[in-house]
């Protein structure tokens, strides 16, 4: 069963599953040129919940501005974020979901901008690792990646930035042995684990800020 | 005159040299600034996606181009197979189709896929089982050879072990996949963001598939997410990239998808290996006998025979090696291509030795240093990581220590060797008339944190501090430089940034020494400032303004036998774990390595690259490997959640000692990226060995291998 509260009380009121499970998209080569509309009852809800498969206008609010986009139902935040918005803090390993590079934060949470759709983004506030700089004004998350030399190639490390910034929001005294498990959705393929430690730590004593 | 002689500065007299620094494009990199080729995203940019074959081994019969070209948003189809190819392996690339949206892209594949059909052939994929290779008739004897009398040294040896040990294929699995972004921007010219590693030498890989002047083609590179010896070429689906470009008549991006980027993007070659050792009641090794086997793919190789076993030469050895070969995805070189896999299946036979005669395995691998071809400085290093892992009190004899809560601890240890020679490069640095200093090579940033490195000399050279140089890297406009494999990047451009350096520095002295009436040889750089005999006599800025209104600039090149660079290191380690002989689960409770590398020019960034490397080889000890179905062909775990890598939480703690007494200082700058990967899967075998009693003979040591040795039945 999709998550009731988010299909009810959030956002747009799209999820991912329903929205697959009525067009077929994700089944069959035959949905491609369909032109139909499809309909899906939302979960609790006596209201249908409509939408066409065709490119529509849908407006994002990444990073404190508002974005009115064309686009198909079916194309993913992260896809979105990079390709229309060219936010590319936030990368493309193609993993469905395990890496965690691209992490974004959804009205405050880490989310996986690859596991949504951006029509379930609208009405909400996402917000990319370029959202943590502006000129010299750096989160101490980042200044603490430098410091300690949490990155070699640096493509993870924007994902694992806005997650140590959204674990740190959340459990702004964390323990190490908290970190170790706060920040096991991400994947650092160079091994840089050692230097992003002793950076969450190192806030964390300090409050989280 | 004075002598002017290139050379590094004494040990204590660097100022920015060997010290600490802040990576000079942290931040760019922290922030999500830095722009990968996966993040170019030229206006009009098509996106593709790749067909590949489902099959280890296959022929397509069917296969319908026109239907896809219809789909809307499809620009361009490239097909790297057609109707009646042969397909080896799986993931073999077929065809790529770019689209306006990644999703039409998408489109266009399923499209492609339906009317795709294939005749499967017979495969085989099993890399392990050398009885069935060979009754397959995929197996190629790859040599014996032989020295002394390996049957004369077990006759008269106080005790002979024989085991069986193994690591398996692992795959590069970069975070950032393969591939490029290609815009034409003229009928005959091309600009290329590929992810590589190689920037200088890929231009013309492009040029001459594609009928191009090689000057025609400008190919950038500023970052590149994930290069471990995989990224060095242009690639069928760079140059695919490229004609979809051409036929559609906009820029493509073209990314392997993961699925692909682990079947094809290269892999590790596995080897296992049947070995019998011997030894004196000393615990001298006096004999060593052995035959491997594993795969590199279609090709049918393995691991070297000649560096069998690994960094020991024993006087009496037979050696022999056997190729499988498989429908398996290629090779490519992985960090310190056949070492890893050597150190995994011998010094584990060293360790089984050591058991076998009651002995610590500490006390049999220092008695075998003799053996070895800097022994010397093994024993150092074995000294200084028994203390930070505080060896004598934690050690106990193979399975004799205490459970608790069926859990045990054990301690491990291996040792490596790497060459690390400057790869050839040359560079351009530049002192601008106000005092900036650039400097320009077509060299590139793998992690190693090249641009650190070349700012870190050039600023020790002027007495500036590094954040004051300017580095430019990542085009093939700039001047040539090495690939980035091998570790030879750091000695390949610190050497001609050194040297050039220098020349600079020198005609800037002569100007100071004739304006301020000063002897030229008094003078030294230091604090932003020229000194005379320790007395300041301009700021370097001012110094700069007497070159004139012009810059100034010199080559650099390299590498040159004038002391600056060297090869050949050392390193070892030790590895504390915990097994739960319940579960078969095993935790590192701590990795020490001490490793050498000649001069480190960045101490940060040197340890870093260890820090890394351990948690690499903690992967492929514990939890990484390539998992072909025998039935099907397929590789099955290609994926990010099953072929598992470590997370945050699985590394344990990791010391790292740089070792760099004033005798490895002088040597000069040694790669270093290589070894630090190489003992890790020896050391945690060992541990792991010394803590249940029984040797787990294959890598990764997965719960099942785990429970399976404590069982006593084979893998």
């Amino acid at each position: 069963m999709p998550d009731q509260s988010q299909t009810t009380n959030r956002g747009s009121g799209y999820n991912r599953r329903d929205f697959l499970k009525g067009s077929g998209a994700a089944v069959a080569a035959t949905a491609i040129a369909a032109q139909a509309t499809e309909e899906v009852q939302a979960q609790g809800k006596g209201k249908p919940n409509v939408v066409s498969s065709d490119a529509t206008e849908v407006k994002l609010t990444v990073n404190g501005k508002d974005h009115v986009l064309t686009l198909e139902p079916r194309a993913v935040l992260l896809d979105v974020l990079r390709n229309d918005l060219n936010l590319t803090g936030c990368k493309d390993v193609d993993d469905r979901t395990a890496s965690g590079a691209d992490t974004v934060m959804i009205d405050g949470k880490a989310v996986l901008a690859s596991s949504r759709l951006a029509i379930q983004c609208v009405g909400q506030q996402i917000h990319t690792v370029e959202s943590l700089s502006k000129g010299a004004d750096v989160d101490e998350v980042i200044t603490g990646f430098v410091k300690h030399d949490a990155m070699q190639c640096g493509f993870c490390t924007p994902g694992f930035v806005m997650a140590t910034r959204a674990f740190l929001n959340k459990n702004p005294k964390a323990s190490l042995e908290e970190i170790r498990k706060g920040l096991g959705g991400n994947i650092c393929r160079c091994g840089t684990y050692h230097g992003i430690t002793k950076c969450a730590l190192e806030i964390a004593k300090k409050g989280g800020a | 005159m004075v002598e002017r002689k290139v050379a590094w500065k004494a040990q204590n007299d660097n100022a920015v040299i060997g010290k600490r620094h802040l990576r000079i494009d942290g931040v760019e990199k922290a922030t999500g600034d830095a722009k990968y080729s996966s993040d170019i995203n030229t206006k009009g940019t098509l996106f593709a996606r790749l067909v590949t074959c489902p099959h280890g081994h296959a022929k397509i019969v069917n296969l319908d181009v026109e239907a896809v070209k219809k789909i809307k948003g499809v620009k361009a189809v490239h097909l790297f197979k057609d109707v009646g190819a042969e397909c080896r392996w799986d993931g073999e690339l077929i065809a790529a189709v770019a689209a306006e949206r990644p999703e039409q892209a998408d489109d266009g594949v399923r499209a492609l896929k339906a009317a795709l059909k294939f005749e499967v052939l017979e495969h085989f994929v099993d890399e392990e089982d050398l009885k069935a290779g060979e009754a397959a008739g995929r197996g190629k004897d790859l040599g014996t050879n032989t020295k002394g009398d390996v049957a004369a040294a077990q006759k008269a040896a106080k005790a002979v072990s024989t085991g069986y040990y193994g690591i398996r294929t692992i795959s590069h699995c970069c975070l950032e996949t393969h591939g490029s972004h290609c815009e034409w921007t003229a009928d005959d010219a091309i600009d290329v963001h590929l992810s590589t590693q190689n920037v200088s030498g890929t231009g013309g890989q492009f040029a001459g598939p594609l009928g191009l002047d090689a000057a025609n083609v400008a190919l950038t590179c500023n970052y590149i997410g994930g290069g471990f010896g995989s990224k060095f070429a242009a690639d069928e689906w760079g140059l695919a990239c490229a004609k979809l470009a051409k036929e559609a008549g906009q820029p493509v991006r073209l990314m392997l998808d993961r699925a692909t980027e682990l079947k094809i993007g290269g892999n590790r070659p596995s080897g296992f290996a049947k070995v019998t050792v011997c030894a004196d009641a000393e615990g001298n090794i006096t004999g060593w006998e052995s035959h491997h086997w594993g795969t590199s793919g279609i090709n049918g190789s393995t691991i070297r025979l000649n560096q069998m076993p690994y960094v020991f030469a024993f006087d009496n050895y037979k050696r022999s090696a056997t190729g499988l070969s498989t429908n398996c995805g290629p090779q490519r070189a992985w960090r310190a291509p056949n070492h890893p896999q050597l150190c995994a299946v011998s010094q584990t036979a060293i360790d089984d030795i050591a058991a076998k005669l009651g002995m610590d395995s500490y006390d049999v691998f220092k008695k075998n240093l003799a053996k070895t071809p800097r022994g010397d400085v093994y024993a150092k290093q074995m000294e200084i990581g028994a203390k930070l892992i505080d060896w004598k009190k934690k050690a106990h004899l193979h399975g004799k220590g205490q459970k608790t809560g069926g859990v045990v601890t054990g301690l491990g240890m291996a040792l490596h060797t790497w060459g690390g020679r400057a790869h050839a490069g040359t560079c351009t640095v530049k002192i601008h008339p106000d005092g900036t200093v650039e400097s320009f090579s077509g060299s590139q940033d793998i992690g190693t944190g090249t641009r650190t490195v070349i700012a870190c000399t050039l600023a020790e050279t002027f007495g500036l501090p590094e954040t004051a140089v300017k580095v430019n890297l990542g085009s093939n406009k700039y001047p040539r430089s090495g690939p980035s494999g091998g570790s030879t990047t750091v000695g390949g451009v610190s050497g001609p940034n050194r040297r050039a350096g220098l020349e600079l520095l020198w005609k800037i002295f002569d100007l100071v020494a004739a304006k301020y009436n000063v002897k030229a040889d008094s003078l030294a750089a230091k604090g932003a400032k020229i000194l005379s005999d320790g007395k300041a006599v301009c700021t370097w800025k001012e110094a700069a303004g007497l070159i004139g209104p012009m810059p100034i600039e010199a080559q650099g090149q390299g590498p040159k036998s004038d002391g600056l660079t060297d090869q050949g290191v050392a390193g070892i380690q030790m590895a504390e774990v915990s097994v739960d002989t319940e579960t078969g689960q095993v935790r590192m409770n701590k990795f020490v390595a001490v490793q050498d590398c000649g001069l480190i020019i960045c101490k940060t960034q040197a340890e870093s690259q260890v820090y890394g490397a351990l948690i690499m080889g903690i992967a492929y000890a514990l939890t990484e490997e390539r998992i072909m179905d025998n039935k099907t062909g397929r590789f099955i775990n290609a994926d990010m959640e099953n072929y598992k890598l470590p997370r945050i939480g699985d590394i344990g703690e990791l010391v790292v000692e740089m070792y760099e007494p004033e005798s490895e200082y002088t040597r000069g700058v040694i790669g270093l990226g290589e070894p630090p990967v190489i003992a890790c899967g020896a050391a945690i075998s060992n541990a792991v060995a010394n803590a249940i009693g029984v040797r787990v003979p294959v890598l990764p040591m997965t719960p099942k291998r785990v429970l399976d040795a404590l069982n006593g039945g084979a893998v």
